[in-house]
């Protein structure tokens, strides 16, 4: 079931939540609503769900109009971020909850429940759990049970709202690579918040990333990594070093080299803004380079199989940051205070102002 | 393209809960106190000025105001040592001395009356030891005292107690190690952080003795001009069907007791800003 | 189940007391955060005192006033007449008030803690109003309004109504004064669980009532009781504002505490006090129950924090 979000607004008093986001999810995928606090997307999320009212626009499933369909009845699995599991019913009783408080024409048999019941709790391997409570699970037993709760329902949609936010890093990067082979295995359509850009790229067959209430990017996680589509997006995922520019006719100057940016063909000498990930610096320790900039190492940090230097050179006002492999950094023969020269291998130029807008 | 929906609320039963509240407040007391308060201003001011300042019943103000005011000052001291003693130290029966520090809320005023005098009168239990001292209680000043201080018991016990468990102990600890002895500790650092509370505390028991009734007209003894409390003259004035007499008292004790909600929200108010 | 065995020590590990430690450390050298051992002492000691004197030894007294002649004479006290006319009356009154307040409480606190409006503090200040006042001035309010001098008293007169000096009155002072109990129970805690397991209960298609039923009341059950016991232990001895709109008269306006003040003012003490020990037994039970409520919510938050 695919879900379409036309033209949706939501301030909250003075501050504004969402503003005029118009999506479309579509049927099957697994989308990542990714963004900073407060940009947003947890608004949107219960504005999906039903349980927030936008101001205006219209929510969509599957071409049917939602938008006035009250929460109960709109067939929407929600999971909490703090599971909100009901804390005096059992693990049984959580997960059979949304199939009992049906109506007595509707609702299963005692039997037929329980059997669904089983059979989610062994989908989301805790059926040995059932009969006892919330609060004997650790959070991410507890956090697959409030999973199997709403997918108890048969919803049409599922909606997580920051669903490993709560847990420590070991056990969400488990959660999530199990979140996405079971979504492979239900394929029902799913959007997922959260404010951890490693965990949208590695998760999601589509990330939307949102920015004081507005849509920045739309895209695959390939593209949305590799072609961020404006300074923020950059930002957001993952380190970035700036570098000053000048931009003439197709290239980018940084000090006394030149990059390519052919989108720029027609400018002539604008100053603008080069982004470039600490992956993408090369370091040298000699200039066997034309167009590398000098530099000084001012820190070293090893951190486990990479090497992170912070070096300075004239052409950005911050530290330059450089990531390298272990036996990279071992062949240069540099330390802390050493002479370098640097090359960006790739970049992206942003002239200011400038919101390119994808999609 | 833009719709404006009505404003709708996602977890049902606002209009319904909002609505009975708002009617069962209205009938019961927002009504009445209203209408009671339109009574007095019936009256002319010379009336009413004459009922609040006759010599009896300024001695009642006093004595209420009197009283009221030295049992929170008891209560303040002793319900803070109480609070400390009930977060801090273990010791056989705390459970039970704690729950029995509601018992003042719980216990019927009439009852906790009868037994206050029986127990301070001169054949009393307590009294007659007092006796031995020249020390009265029943039926004097002192036994309003008495009376009072019970009644406004748990009010510091409980404002203090929460804000004591929350307190950390990291704060004493960082005072220590900065090199400040024990009684500094609690002076500058554990004491500035219950103030607000003592001050909650102290409110609430006062504002509770100031229109306790029960508890106190069976120690009193009721003398015109000396154990008389303004309560009490309430009940009097409108036994004799003095309805005006009785109106114009009531609304100076609504007034301030209304006056003493507000120093109390404004004190809660307080305290919640100072712990989050 | 390995996975099983891993979840019990996770919990186990949180709730181990260090007590033990702390207690072998004590002895050796004083924490940081201690006094004295004789301030200790000392300041438990004048505590507990304070305690005896003005909590243990009052409730003693009822308790051997009530049954110093033995049972038999307790017995009597009971089963007089104008005593159980007395009950009856205080049962009935209770029967009315605690149930209305009871709706009120849980209705209050569902539109505050669930919904956000404007004016809410002010909301909550006025439910706990009817505490401020004087119980004496409460009893007034409806004597000048109701009262045959009073403001409505000629038009009562002439349709027959009896407000004051009747059951209706006493009903009102009473609903009045208890008014809070419940609603200030509830409040604090319907806020702290917050709503997200309403949400839940929403989404996986449940209507609003059996959310409130399934999911809201188990939450707050023992709050609510507690809410309800004392609002029934306050209402039963409810005496200022009682004895002002009441007119004592015996059989039939008399409540249980009005009729422990006559049969005290005519100098049947032991009646008095036997009368006096079913109503303390109800404190008593008040309080044991609150006692329960917190220890469930203690151990409520101790496993939220494991």
């Amino acid at each position: 079931m695919s879900i379409e979000i036309d033209r949706v607004n939501k301030r909250f008093r003075d501050f504004v939540a969402v503003d005029d986001v118009s999506l479309t999810f579509r049927e099957g995928e697994l989308t990542a609503l990714l963004g900073p606090s407060g940009s947003g997307k947890t608004t949107l999320l219960r504005i999906i769900a039903g349980l927030e009212q936008p101001d205006t626009g219209r929510i969509r499933f599957h071409g049917e109009d939602t938008t006035d369909l009250h929460v109960s009845k709109r067939g929407v699995g929600f999971v909490f971020q703090h599971y909100a599991l009901f804390k005096h019913m059992t693990v049984f009783q959580n997960v059979a909850y949304g199939l009992t408080v049906r109506p007595r024409a509707t609702r299963p048999t005692k039997d037929e429940i329980k059997q669904k019941v089983m059979r989610l709790l062994e989908l989301v391997q805790l059926d040995w759990t059932a009969h006892r409570y919330p609060h004997q699970l650790s959070g991410g037993q507890r956090q697959r049970i409030a999973l199997a709760r709403a997918l108890a329902v048969e919803p049409k949609v599922l909606l997580l709202d920051e669903p490993f936010g709560a847990l420590d890093a070991k056990v969400r990067a488990e959660l999530r690579r199990w979140l996405r082979r079971l979504h492979d295995d239900i394929h029902v359509t799913s959007v997922f918040v959260t404010h951890d850009q490693e965990e949208a790229l590695e998760v999601s067959d589509r990330v939307v990333v949102m920015n004081k209430g507005r849509v920045e990017q739309d895209g695959s996680p390939e593209e949305v990594y590799d072609h961020p589509a404006n300074p923020f997006v950059y930002r957001f995922l993952g380190n970035v070093n700036l570098f000053e520019a000048r931009v003439h006719q197709g290239s980018a100057h940084i000090g006394g080299i030149a990059l390519p940016a052919p989108e720029y063909a027609d400018q002539r000498n604008e100053h603008g803004h080069a982004y470039v990930r600490p992956h993408e610096i090369e370091v040298f320790a000699r200039q066997e380079h034309a167009d590398a900039l000098p530099a000084k190492v001012e820190l070293v940090s090893v951190v486990g199989p990479a090497v992170r230097l912070e070096l300075h050179t004239d052409a950005s006002d911050a530290l330059v940051h450089a990531e390298l492999p272990k036996h990279r950094y071992r062949a240069l023969g540099l330390s802390q205070g050493s002479d370098a020269w640097i090359r960006p291998l790739h970049s992206r130029v942003f002239l200011p102002d400038e919101r390119v807008l994808n999609g | 393209m833009s719709i404006t929906l009505a404003r709708r609320r996602v977890i049902p039963g606002f209009g319904l809960t909002m609505g009975f509240t708002l009617l069962y407040m209205g009938l019961i007391f927002l009504v009445p106190v209203g209408a009671f308060l339109l009574y007095t201003t019936t009256m002319s001011w010379d009336t009413f000025w004459h009922a609040v300042t006759q010599r009896q019943v300024v001695a009642s103000y006093k004595l209420s105001f009197g009283g009221s005011l030295i049992a929170a000052t008891i209560n303040l001291f002793f319900g803070a040592l109480l609070a400390w003693v009930l977060v801090r130290y273990r010791f056989p029966g705390k459970r039970l001395i704690d729950a029995l520090v509601d018992l003042p809320f719980a216990l019927p005023t009439a009852v906790a009356g009868i037994a206050l005098v029986t127990l301070y009168a001169s054949t009393g239990w307590v009294g007659q030891y007092l006796e031995l001292f020249g020390v009265r209680v029943a039926y004097t000043q002192l036994g309003v005292v008495v009376a009072l201080t019970y009644i406004g018991l748990p009010f510091v016990v409980r404002t203090v107690q929460p804000v004591l468990e929350d307190l950390e102990a990291e704060w004493e600890e960082a005072s220590a190690s900065l090199g400040a002895d024990r009684f500094t500790t609690i002076r500058r650092v554990i004491f500035p952080a219950l103030f607000p509370a003592l001050l909650t505390g102290y409110a609430l028991a006062f504002a509770r003795a100031l229109g306790e009734y029960g508890s106190v007209v069976f120690i009193s003894g009721n003398l015109p001009f000396r154990t008389e409390i303004t309560p009490l003259l309430i009940v009097a004035k409108a036994e004799q069907y003095d309805y005006h007499g009785a109106a114009a008292i009531g609304t100076v004790m609504l007034v301030v007791a209304f006056a003493m909600l507000l120093v109390i929200n404004g004190l809660q108010w307080w305290t919640s800003r100072r712990h989050g | 189940m390995n996975t099983s065995n891993q979840a019990a020590s996770e919990v186990d590990r949180a709730d181990t007391p260090t007590a033990s430690d702390n207690d072998a450390l004590a002895k050796r050298w004083r924490r940081a955060t201690e006094e004295p051992a004789w301030l200790k002492v000392t300041l438990i000691t004048v505590a507990l005192a304070f305690v005896a004197l003005f909590l243990v030894l009052p409730l003693s007294v009822v308790l051997f006033g009530a049954f110093e002649r033995g049972i038999a004479t307790w017995l009597e006290a009971i089963r007089d007449p104008d005593a159980l006319s007395a009950i009856r009356l205080t049962l009935l009154i209770v029967a009315i008030v605690v149930p209305l307040n009871t709706l009120f409480g849980i209705a209050a606190a569902w539109a505050i803690a669930k919904f956000e409006f404007r004016g809410k503090p002010i909301l909550i200040s006025l439910i706990d109003m009817p505490f401020a006042i004087s119980p004496v001035v409460v009893g007034l309010i409806f004597v000048i309004l109701f009262g045959s001098q009073g403001w409505l008293g000629p038009w009562l007169a002439a349709h027959d109504l009896r407000i004051i000096f009747a059951v209706p009155g006493i009903v009102i002072v009473i609903a009045f004064g208890t008014l809070p109990f419940i609603a200030r129970e509830l409040i604090p805690l319907m806020q702290q669980q917050g709503k997200e397991e309403e949400e839940a209960s929403l989404t996986l298609g449940a209507s609003g009532f059996k959310t409130f039923w399934h999911v809201t009341l188990p939450n707050i059950k023992w709050g609510l009781i507690y809410g309800i016991i004392l609002c029934n232990a306050r209402a039963m001895g409810e005496f200022g504002a009682v004895a002002v709109v009441s007119g004592r008269i015996r059989g039939e306006t008399n409540t249980v505490p009005l009729h422990i003040e006559v049969l005290y003012n005519e100098y049947m003490f032991t009646a008095a006090f036997a009368v006096s020990s079913l109503l303390t037994g109800l404190a008593l039970v008040t309080i044991a129950i609150k006692s329960v409520v917190e220890w469930q919510d203690e151990r409520r938050q101790r496993r939220a924090a494991a």
